[in-house]
């Protein structure tokens, strides 16, 4: 088979466009390993023997508690899904599968939090937080980001629970199995590829977001990655190696977690895009 | 749907009373209810009560009605903050609906040609920025334009094109641009994924019997897929939209939230902040703050309203 050359010029337009995507984190990926003295003579060239050093990285973990606002950052994002996902399975699960008065109009109710950005409620949000003595507590943000992530979840899990088979529940039903169990033990296992894309839209917005910790757990050893990073940069902004070795710290987690799943996420995203 | 559903069948055998709402349903929503409720719309109605109101020294409160925002639209020493948030937010905006959604829109044209090697690889690696943290973007691109790293300048030299260079991000002409063009960056994988999906759903027979009808490659794209994806073009265009009027970290992580030079990049997700916290020597203000968050939620249910009455019904009559 020969090659035309229209796809010749189409390969060159995303090679050309891979590059100016990935190229600028490349590059920081690079410089992090480099001494000061390099990364200003050859931006752009690898790091060798003579310019290799783990000094930055040495730096970030001597005056910053990286590792704490990893943990941070990981309990948060957990937590919130397996809550999104349990919770909002069990709404999109009775929103679906039972007809009741007022089942439209919940719908509609909880369809308002996917367009209308909860950030905007912010001076009450922390308002009730101080109220609540949970400033400055993961609680505070698991509960805000719970919240927010219902109701593109419920969407979500619901058009999924219509697609399982009716027989299944059927057939539980008329062995006089409880709704409960019907649920819990049938239905839950069941929609398990569906938490894939209930993750990208859910899961990535919580673990980069500012606004929420920068709000309501700036301090304390509470802070989330993102923040903890926007701080520490703050600080050290003069110090090359430390800001490109922090920076570094926080791409890396992402970047393995998203090329060992990226089928899943890029699959959840077109998929839901259909719908 | 309309087969026998639990709450009948479980009425008969386990709950006596028929007119009671079936408790399991209750149980069901009661957890994302009580959450959502609480912690979602509530604070969002009790922000908009708070703009009523206006609080002294001594944290007491007391109505003021739309007084808040009459100091918000006319008082000197806050519409001028306020307007030039708001215009520099809709240029944030129409640079994004230009370029990122053009780029996207490319993007998947070109990905959704037949038999495309590589294609999900492609698609995976541009793709990839969008997953990381825009404050972690924010202080790439500040560092590579940094003039003292001198990075920006040397590429730009090697294309031909140095003279070009400058502070771009410290300078009031071109600051805004600059940090439209770093988030249209980092998102352009969004619209293109979702238009790439809509692509994809175009039958095949459709585009073939337009060629076979003798339909260019150019009329085909305009006269037959176009219009079939226009509906996914509204849906990335309000999605763009309240990103956009909702946009903070960014332009907090590259300028602060003085959002400089001259408050050149300073938009409404920025405005709200300093207006709540405070900055410098301005005490920040709860009642005014919730006045700005109102006048921002106003905005974008304009924007979901305009594209919901307006914008989809029309594509649907148009398309079916």
């Amino acid at each position: 088979m020969t090659v035309r050359p229209g796809r010749i010029a189409v390969h060159i337009a995303l090679i050309l466009y891979t590059i100016l995507a990935l190229g600028p984190i490349f590059l920081i990926l690079i410089n992090a390993f480099k001494t000061r003295r390099a990364i200003f003579a050859d931006p752009l060239g690898l790091p060798n023997a003579q310019t290799l050093t783990t000094i930055g990285f040495d730096r970030v973990f001597a005056n910053s508690d990286f590792g704490l606002y990893f943990f941070n950052s990981m309990t948060v994002t957990v937590v919130s899904l397996v809550l999104i996902v349990l919770i909002g399975a069990m709404a999109a699960w009775a929103l679906t599968e039972y007809r009741f008065r007022g089942n439209t109009l919940l719908s509609l109710y909880l369809a308002i939090g996917i367009m209308v950005p909860i950030r905007l409620g912010s001076v009450s949000i922390l308002r009730m937080m101080v109220e609540l003595n949970l400033v400055n507590t993961l609680t505070a943000l698991i509960l805000v980001y719970v919240a927010q992530g219902l109701p593109l979840a419920i969407l979500i899990l619901g058009e999924f629970i219509q697609q399982i088979p009716k027989d299944l529940r059927d057939a539980a039903r008329c062995d006089g199995v409880s709704e409960y169990r019907i649920f819990f033990s049938i239905i839950l296992p069941l929609i398990s590829p569906a938490i894939a894309t209930v993750a990208v839209f859910t899961m990535v917005p919580v673990w980069n977001d500012l606004w929420f910790p920068l709000i309501l757990a700036p301090g304390d050893g509470k802070q989330t990655i993102t923040l903890g990073v926007q701080q520490f940069i703050g600080q050290y902004v003069t110090d090359w190696n430390a800001v490109l070795a922090s920076l570094t710290l926080a791409i890396a987690p992402v970047l393995v977690l998203y090329l060992l799943f990226s089928r899943y996420l890029v699959r959840g995203l077109t998929a839901g895009a259909v719908k | 749907m309309t087969d026998l559903t639990a709450s009948s069948v479980q009425s008969t055998d386990v709950v006596p009373a028929r007119s009671r709402f079936p408790i399991h349903i209750a149980v069901f929503l009661a957890p994302a209810l009580a959450i959502y409720t609480l912690f979602s719309i509530y604070p969002l109605i009790d922000t908009i009560r708070l703009s009523l109101y206006a609080g002294d020294e001594t944290g007491a409160r007391s109505f003021v009605g739309l007084q808040n925002f009459e100091t918000l639209l006319m008082d000197p020493n806050w519409s001028g903050q306020f307007w030039n948030a708001l215009t520099n937010n809709l240029i944030f905006f129409a640079i994004h609906m230009v370029v990122q959604n053009g780029i996207g829109l490319g993007l998947a044209m070109l990905l959704s040609l037949p038999r495309l090697t590589g294609g999900s690889v492609y698609r995976t690696l541009i793709f990839l920025p969008t997953m990381l943290s825009v404050v972690i973007i924010g202080f790439i691109w500040q560092l590579i334009l940094n003039p003292l790293w001198g990075i920006a300048p040397s590429l730009l030299k090697a294309v031909g094109l140095g003279g070009l260079f400058g502070p771009w991000l410290g300078q009031e002409s071109t600051a805004l641009l600059t940090v439209s063009l770093i988030s249209v960056w980092q998102f352009v994988g969004i619209p293109m994924m979702l238009i790439y999906a809509a692509l994809l759903n175009i039958p095949d027979d459709l585009l073939d019997a337009a060629t076979v009808d003798g339909a260019g490659p150019f009329s085909v794209f305009w006269f037959v897929r176009l219009p079939l994806i226009l509906p996914t073009l509204g849906v990335v265009s309000i999605l763009t939209f309240v990103a956009n009027f909702n946009a903070f970290d960014l332009i907090y992580a590259i300028k602060g939230a003085l959002a400089g030079p001259n408050f050149s990049t300073d938009i409404l997700g920025t405005f709200f902040y300093r207006t709540f916290f405070g900055f410098q020597l301005q005490v920040g203000s709860p009642t005014m703050g919730a006045a700005v968050a109102t006048a921002m939620l106003i905005i974008i249910l304009i924007g979901i309203l305009i594209y919901l009455f307006g914008v989809q019904r029309r594509l649907q009559r148009h398309t079916f």
